[in-house]
């Protein structure tokens, strides 16, 4: 079954939609949407060192992806307003990547491949890492799930309960270094934001609790790889791409159904 | 012994002082009411009460086994963020008496609501609520009525006596409303910065100087004030510069 590359695109798809549908909600609910970019494009400077210094791609990007978070963390609290501060690291980070990557002489890398993923290529390897961390980042999300849920809706509220809202934000901020590590290969750099995003926008319209979200999130976002991989085969069309395409299209639906919910 | 003892407690964010040497106990079953005048420190009292901000000196001590009920001053939900109230009073408990809660606070119907769909009024309704529903001790109130008209704001407050009768919980709020203050109050604290004096309502509302700074225009019940001490702190409140 693992044989057949169609078979382990929708698994790594499937495994993807899995860590980001809970995570996706909370980038959602707690207007970090931009944050989510600013860690993937931090990856490519992460894919750069990485190759540099002959390290796993993978511990490359969870490390760079991580300080990122971590610095947009500590500056926010400094008072930096956050969209600007995400414009400017986002993009010089990705600057910053693109110019280490044409440093190094003799490495002739595939930035396509990074920018925009390749699902097609996943091999068995690149499965277990995609599940290991979705399982990992799944659930860590599930184990604070009550202390996230509080800090997001409050600060204040959580101290009051006798949670710290800096270390679930700081749970958060790992959990998000760890799928763009992980997805990075699989939808690229500049999809993995939106496959946090529009699944768990897309859900919510029809959610009255935020588990509720969460869970449709994830059922949006498998069903879109399965449904996104056949048109790319049927269409040829890019894979990655077409399953964000179906993503959009199901958040247009349910959008729309909620308005017509609202005029009966 | 006190619920809550405040010794020398001074709070700063950067180089701006918000608080200092501040002391205050609260004894069980009493109403205490802060007021002072914008940026006195009101709001990071409080927080610090609960753990939000450290101090920077002193010492707050909780009564052991301590339960703290806490209304912030103003909490937005976010509109992509879906949560029915009975999900909300359960946050993060889990177990919660979500109808206990709800009946204390005047709202029992509420139960089902979409969160971000409530009117002010319900929603600090459900507000109190969450604060009520872990049984607490000690109900800690910023400015709870910030933007409800006067009616709901008396009614939100009766229902803040009938708690206080309902379940013997001690009570401290800032507040704005100076006619809530003077019949509800047991006790006023009146901050800037510093405690600039304390006392039973009475005492504090006879003081001429008090009378200069509440007692005009709006008759008492709204007045918003300037309040600038010049540090000669007597038994009663005083004003260098009335309005």
């Amino acid at each position: 079954m693992f044989d057949d590359f169609m078979v382990r695109a929708a698994l790594a798809g499937i495994g993807l939609a899995f860590a980001s549908a809970p995570l996706g909600c909370f980038v959602v609910w707690r207007r970090m949407a931009y944050f989510g970019d600013a860690t993937a494009h931090a990856a490519i400077l992460g894919v750069a060192l990485s190759l540099a210094f002959s390290m796993s791609i993978f511990v490359g990007t969870v490390v760079v992806a991580l300080l990122m978070a971590l610095v947009v963390s500590v500056l926010s609290e400094k008072g930096y307003a956050m969209d600007t501060l995400l414009g400017v690291l986002a993009h010089s980070a990705l600057a910053f990547g693109l110019v280490a990557v044409s440093f190094l002489s003799g490495i002739r890398i595939d930035l396509m491949a990074y920018l925009f993923g390749d699902i097609l290529a996943v091999s068995r390897g690149d499965l277990s890492v995609i599940w290991g961390g979705a399982a990992l980042v799944v659930s860590l999300i599930g184990w604070r799930w009550s202390g996230l849920l509080t800090s997001t809706l409050n600060a204040d509220l959580a101290y009051a309960n006798g949670i710290n809202p800096k270390r679930e934000q700081l749970v958060l901020t790992i959990a998000l270094a760890i799928t763009v590590a992980v997805a990075i290969k699989v939808v690229g750099v500049l999809l993995i934001a939106a496959m946090l995003i529009i699944p768990a926008a897309a859900a919510r319209p029809m959610s009255r609790t935020p588990e509720g979200m969460a869970i449709a999130a994830g059922l949006i976002g498998m069903l879109s790889t399965i449904i996104g991989l056949q048109a790319a085969y049927v269409l040829d069309t890019p894979a990655g791409p077409s399953i964000v395409c179906v993503t959009a299209i199901t958040f247009i639906f349910t959008s729309f159904l909620k308005l017509l919910g609202h005029r009966r | 012994m006190s619920l809550i003892h405040v010794e020398g407690l001074s709070v700063s964010y950067g180089a701006r002082m918000a608080l200092s040497d501040v002391s205050l106990r609260i004894e069980p079953n009493e109403i205490v009411t802060i007021v002072g005048p914008n940026g006195s420190g009101k709001t990071s009292l409080l927080r610090a009460i609960i753990g939000a901000v450290k101090p920077l000196a002193g010492s707050i001590v909780h009564a052991s086994n301590l339960k703290i009920g806490y209304v912030p001053q103003k909490l937005h939900i976010d509109e992509t963020l879906p949560i029915t109230v009975s999900r909300f009073l359960r946050l993060p408990g889990g177990l919660a008496d979500v109808d206990y809660a709800l009946k204390q606070a005047g709202v029992p119907e509420l139960e089902k609501e979409q969160l971000s769909q409530l009117s002010g009024g319900q929603f600090q309704r459900v507000l109190l609520a969450r604060a009520l529903i872990g049984k607490p001790d000690l109900l800690l109130l910023d400015e709870a009525t910030q933007g409800l008209d006067q009616r709901g704001s008396a009614s939100f407050y009766q229902q803040i006596e009938t708690v206080r009768k309902a379940t013997g919980c001690a009570i401290l709020m800032i507040s704005h409303e100076l006619h809530v203050v003077m019949s509800a109050s047991d006790r006023v604290i009146c901050l800037n910065g510093h405690v600039c004096c304390e006392g039973a309502p009475a005492a504090v509302a006879s003081a001429p100087e008090y009378r200069a700074l509440f007692g005009t225009g709006t008759g008492g019940a709204l007045a918003l004030y300037r309040h600038e001490h010049d540090h000669d702190h007597g038994d009663h409140c005083h004003n260098q510069d009335a309005e």
